[in-house]
């Protein structure tokens, strides 16, 4: 069986194509914007002005009649952009008479996450721009144990870089920064239960570079204190519930320090750490592709008339069968 | 000896006491590491005597060593085994006197409080701190609200219960609003 997927959420347009066993195609069409952060009229003009010619590059490759199914990213997410993707789907199930499929962003995450490194059963720390959650199954839903209560870490890595002068995407800039800098300078480390928050560790941040204290060492204290959070209350969710699989998603997840620490935390509780390639953290068609194949096979399909979009679509609201 | 490896740290269960030890951990930086160990084991033994001034039933604090913190040992069990709207309406009492006296518990679930002769015992002070405002407070019980969603079915129920208890609190009205506030926060935040 072979499922079309869709995603457009934020900043990246991209369609992928997958059967159950592997990847066949992933095309991404990232807006980035000229300066400042995205701003969501902008980057969907981006996504509408593509969208054509990368289904033309798709159908290139693929005959469009080999398509079994249509999948698209519903929600969470900006809703001008979700609203090119929605349409394109809707208009290829029409014209193509194949099923459609909405589909969850934050949940698609965490399946291909499984899908591409076999973590079975795995506490989920998901990071991108816009979301930061714990992530755990529990009768048949996904729930969501601790999040973010202000921005999403990949916004505030933006944030602090563009004070800096660099243009987004931010994350991959602190991050070489940070491996140049060695002196630690003490941030508010911000943990209330299982949720946390980001927005005063950046001003306070942004408080030192004013001072004078070099970028380097700054961009260091910041990685380091935000993902020692993130680390702990993902240790502190296997702890609450008994998991023995750490399994890290989304664009932020990338962050090679990121990674050591979770790997080293899960080591040391003699748990399991799983990441997917680079290219499938971040928001990717495939993604959307093959969670709308699992929900077509367990017998979900989206009506044309529900196929609105969910900006606040929440991975809870979503029945897990299969 | 019973240990028990919470996520942040070691919980060594004996006959008659329990120790609380926040042993370093590797993935963060020796800087970090100490400064959080420190602070939250002085912390956690000056919150846990003030909670039990304000009347919420804690272990006794026997000892506190650098970073372990020694107490009466609770023989009861955690309330997520035997949750009940009942329960839950004396959790919300003890919350509310907590927030009378300025404690922020910043941990409240079902695993960390014990039930023991129909008594309900704060025993996980790791995560508290003072703060009066009702940003602190509203993001207190919003921790609880998560844990009761994400662990029972009957969670709707459970929280009523909760809130049946915590209007005993004079500031009820003002941290509600809060709460909702801070419920609609978590979700998607579109960048600027």
């Amino acid at each position: 069986m072979i499922s079309l997927g869709i995603e457009s959420t934020a900043w990246n347009f991209s369609i992928g194509v997958v059967t159950e066993n592997k990847v066949i195609l992933v095309i991404n069409r990232a807006y980035k914007p000229k300066e400042g952060g995205i701003h969501p009229r902008e980057a969907a003009q981006h996504h509408s002005e593509i969208v054509g010619e990368v289904f033309r590059e798709v159908f290139n490759q693929i005959p469009p009649e080999k398509i079994d199914v249509i999948a698209f990213s519903q929600g969470p997410g900006m809703g001008p952009c979700l609203r090119i993707g929605a349409t394109a789907a809707r208009v290829l199930s029409l014209k193509l008479g194949k099923p459609l499929v909405g589909v969850n962003h934050c949940l698609a995450h965490v399946e291909i996450g499984r899908w591409l490194t076999g973590a079975k059963d795995p506490v989920t720390l998901y990071v991108s721009g816009g979301n930061s959650q714990i992530i755990a199954k529990r009768k048949g839903r996904y729930r969501v144990f601790g999040e973010t209560l202000d921005i999403g870490i990949g916004n505030a890595l933006d944030k602090l870089a563009r004070y800096f002068g660099f243009p987004h995407p931010g994350g991959p800039k602190i991050e070489e920064l940070a491996k140049k800098g060695s002196q630690y300078y003490e941030l508010p480390y911000v943990v209330k239960g299982m949720d946390f928050s980001f927005s005063g560790i950046v001003t306070a941040a942004m408080k030192l570079f004013d001072e004078g204290v070099p970028m380097e060492d700054i961009a260091f204290s910041f990685q380091e204190t935000v993902f020692a959070m993130l680390t702990e209350v993902t240790e502190r969710a296997m702890a609450y519930l008994d998991k023995e699989e750490a399994l890290l998603v989304g664009g932020v997840g990338a962050n090679s320090r990121l990674q050591e620490m979770l790997r080293i935390m899960c080591e040391d509780r003699g748990a399991r750490f799983y990441a997917p390639p680079k290219e499938f953290m971040g928001d990717n068609g495939a993604m959307i592709a093959y969670t709308g194949l699992l929900m077509f096979k367990a017998g979900v399909t989206t009506k044309i008339e529900e196929s609105f979009i969910k900006p606040d679509f929440r991975i809870e609201e979503v029945e897990v069968l299969w | 000896m019973r240990i028990y490896l919470g996520g942040e740290a070691e919980v060594r269960i004996h006959e008659d006491r329990v120790e609380k030890i926040r042993k370093p951990k590797r993935y963060r930086i020796r800087e970090l590491d100490e400064i959080l160990r420190k602070r939250r084991t002085i912390t956690e033994a000056k919150i846990i005597s003030a909670a039990r001034r304000a009347g919420v039933a804690t272990p006794i604090i026997l000892d506190v060593e650098g970073d372990k913190i020694v107490m009466e040992k609770i023989d009861g069990i955690p309330v997520r085994d035997r949750i009940s709207k009942e329960i839950c309406r004396e959790i919300g009492k003890s919350v509310a006197k907590l927030h009378k006296a300025g404690i922020i518990h910043g941990d409240i679930t079902p695993m960390n409080i014990i039930l023991k002769d129909d008594k309900i015992y704060f025993v996980d002070f790791g995560l508290s701190f003072h703060d009066e405002r009702l940003e602190a407070k509203g993001t207190d019980i919003h921790v609880f609200f998560e844990a009761l969603k994400a662990g029972f079915d009957n969670w709707e129920e459970l929280w009523e219960g909760f809130l049946e208890g915590y209007k005993s609190y004079e500031k009820f009205e003002e941290v509600m609003e809060r709460f909702r506030e801070i419920e609609l926060r978590g979700r998607y935040v579109e960048r600027d």
